[in-house]
């Protein structure tokens, strides 16, 4: 199985920087980046479970982040308490992921890539003209930031500063990977990666492809409205562009550059992107021209993109390592007279 | 009777894969499907196990018909397979390319696994006893932990096998288990295949054209030719027979010319 316990270091280590940030870095421009990085780092991840993991191409993520959004900015405007409206929101995306899933995931190859490419759509045109319920093209203004918590007897835990909501979206990211990391390492998660592999093969093998696919998406879309609650939350207004084709295609690039089918690549997708992205800022228009380069090389020599380019070299060390840890009692026995 | 297939047809818009075929295997038997090239026994063997939908007729197995199920479902009632063109989960390990075909013997949900509950931890247990037998059985110990495409051709076929044998089957359909492989290995999985049906007692039927192997392994013959059964009986029987002797020279004939 694929259960190994090396890299705890660095889990430890990468958690421990996150939790020492906000008081690195003070700038408050800085922060609200980081926080959009911890926000689309967890509809990447999401989208990775379904792309990477069960190879289907859902092109409806920001859909499903729209969904989200708008699940949480209407109900608690509507006065709902954010710790209900969160969840309530990731699963009505989850619940429509499900009914959308059923006749489009019993179809091979690109018609589910075509059909969610629709839904994408649709979704995006649904919040730019029901406009008594969304808002239209203004979209919804003047959401509540999260409802503080009440711990009994001390504190309140409120989330009006940038510093309590860089917190709450860490842990949301925490949450987000530990069920990630959870499903990929288990029967659950082997059964995704087979039916991307081989799914005739799967299906001959025993495995219900079109439940495990269906079981994916699900996943994928609560945690894509999840990541689209709390964006509603913490941004404070959405509009239709929050479900737009764009974003999607942007969380499809940090996936495939940051590495598909790895836990580390969609987070360093998230963050490496948007940073090259802003540093071209002079390129203007032109920086697609360098992007769509850019993926198309990764694509063809680093099929898992950075985060599979860096297991690659750290496998080639470990083997150098054991290689001259093996050579050296040889030579010294060797040298024995 | 294992397996009945009944007047089972297939019918490619015209043309006619498998023509009302009735073929019965019965339990402990080593059955091989032989024939020249297009005669129809990969189709056969794709309509047993519902990878393809039969234009007609009906499959029972163990008396419960089987006809248009879901090849999952068909798995999971004990028929295991191998395909032709050996297909593996190459981007995966071997272990993990064996615990796939166990999935189907094990329940534990997504609850189970995000809060990796006794029945998962159970369930994983269970798994890597079975991986771990059949790991022995097939001979890959060693090999365990190698990704599945960086096998040898003889090892890809001993994985392929594997992954069936994981849910315990009843009855294992083998597609040319040995196609191209060379001698030396032609022995190991044939002698690996004689283990199965001798020491697991699992019934066997096998696609293969290499006659030797086959008037060694099978019990007992069946012929295919255009779709349809030209023949069946013992090896010995077979090999007499003057329209299995025209079906193969009509081949080498076509073979020759090319």
């Amino acid at each position: 199985m694929n259960i190994r316990l090396k890299g705890r270091w660095w889990y430890l280590a990468i958690f421990l920087v996150a939790i020492a940030l906000p008081h690195i870095v003070t700038s408050r421009y800085v922060g609200q980046i980081i926080i959009m990085g911890y926000l689309f780092s967890i509809a990447t991840l999401s989208l990775n479970l379904i792309l990477g993991y069960a190879g289907q191409a859902s092109l409806a993520h920001a859909g499903f982040f729209g969904i989200g959004a708008y699940g949480v900015g209407l109900l608690t405007k509507g006065g709902v308490s954010f710790w209900i409206a969160l969840p309530l929101s990731a699963s009505l995306a989850a619940a429509i992921g499900f009914l959308v899933g059923l006749p489009t995931l019993r179809t091979r190859g690109s018609y589910f890539a075509i059909s969610t490419l629709c839904l994408g759509v649709i979704i995006s045109i649904v919040a730019g003209n029901w406009v008594q319920l969304t808002g239209g093209y203004t979209g919804v203004v003047g959401i509540p930031t999260p409802t503080p918590i009440r711990v009994p007897w001390t504190v309140e835990i409120r989330f009006d500063s940038l510093l309590a909501q860089y917190y709450l979206v860490l842990a949301f990211l925490i949450l987000t990977m530990f069920a990630m990391h959870r499903i990929v390492h288990s029967l659950t998660g082997i059964s995704f990666m087979a039916v991307r592999n081989n799914e005739m093969l799967a299906e001959a093998a025993g495995i219900d492809t079109f439940r495990v696919k269906l079981t994916a998406f699900v996943i994928a879309d609560f945690f894509a409205g999840l990541a689209g609650g709390l964006y509603a939350s913490i941004m404070g207004s959405i509009s239709p562009s929050t479900a737009s084709m764009e974003l999607t295609f942007n969380w499809l690039v940090y996936l495939l550059i940051g590495g598909a089918a790895t836990l580390g690549g969609p987070i360093i997708g998230a963050f490496v992107i948007p940073i090259i992205m802003e540093s071209l800022q002079f390129l203007a228009q032109y920086r697609m021209l360098i992007f769509g380069v850019l993926l198309i090389v990764v694509i063809i020599y680093f099929p898992r993109g950075a985060m599979g380019a860096i297991l690659q070299l750290g496998e080639k060390w470990r083997r150098e390592w054991r290689k001259r840890q093996e050579e050296g009692p040889r030579v010294a026995a060797s040298q024995r007279p | 009777m294992l397996l009945q297939a009944r007047g089972l047809s297939k019918n490619f818009s015209g043309l006619v894969a498998v023509n009302s075929v009735d073929l019965d295997v019965a339990e402990g038997e080593l059955l091989a499907i032989v024939g020249p090239n297009g005669a129809g026994k990969s189709v056969l063997f794709a309509l047993i196990s519902g990878i393809m939908k039969a234009t007609g007729g009906s499959v029972y197995f163990r008396g419960e018909e089987i006809t248009g199920l879901k090849p999952h479902l068909i798995a999971r009632k004990g028929i295991g397979r191998t395909f032709q063109t050996t297909a593996l989960f190459n981007q995966l390990r071997v272990v993990d390319n064996l615990a796939i075909g166990y999935r189907m013997r094990t329940s534990s949900g997504l609850f189970s696994t995000l809060l990796r509950t006794g029945k998962w931890r159970e369930d994983t247990r269970r798994t890597m006893t079975r991986v771990a037998e059949v790991l022995e059985i097939i001979g890959l110990k060693e090999k365990a932990f190698h990704f599945a495409s960086t096998l040898t051709q003889a090892e890809q076929r001993k994985l392929a096998i594997g992954i069936a044998l994981m849910g315990y089957p009843k009855l294992l359909l083998l597609d040319e288990p040995t196609g191209g492989l060379t001698e030396e290995d032609t022995r190991e999985i044939s002698g690996l295949i004689a283990r199965l049906h001798k020491d697991l007692k699992i019934t066997i039927c096998l696609i293969e054209h290499k006659m030797r192997m086959v008037m060694e392994l099978a019990q007992r013959i069946v012929v295919l030719n255009f779709g349809s059964i030209i023949a069946e009986g013992a090896p010995e029987k077979i090999a007499r027979d003057p329209k299995v002797i025209e079906a193969y020279l009509g081949v080498e004939h076509i073979a020759d010319s090319q």
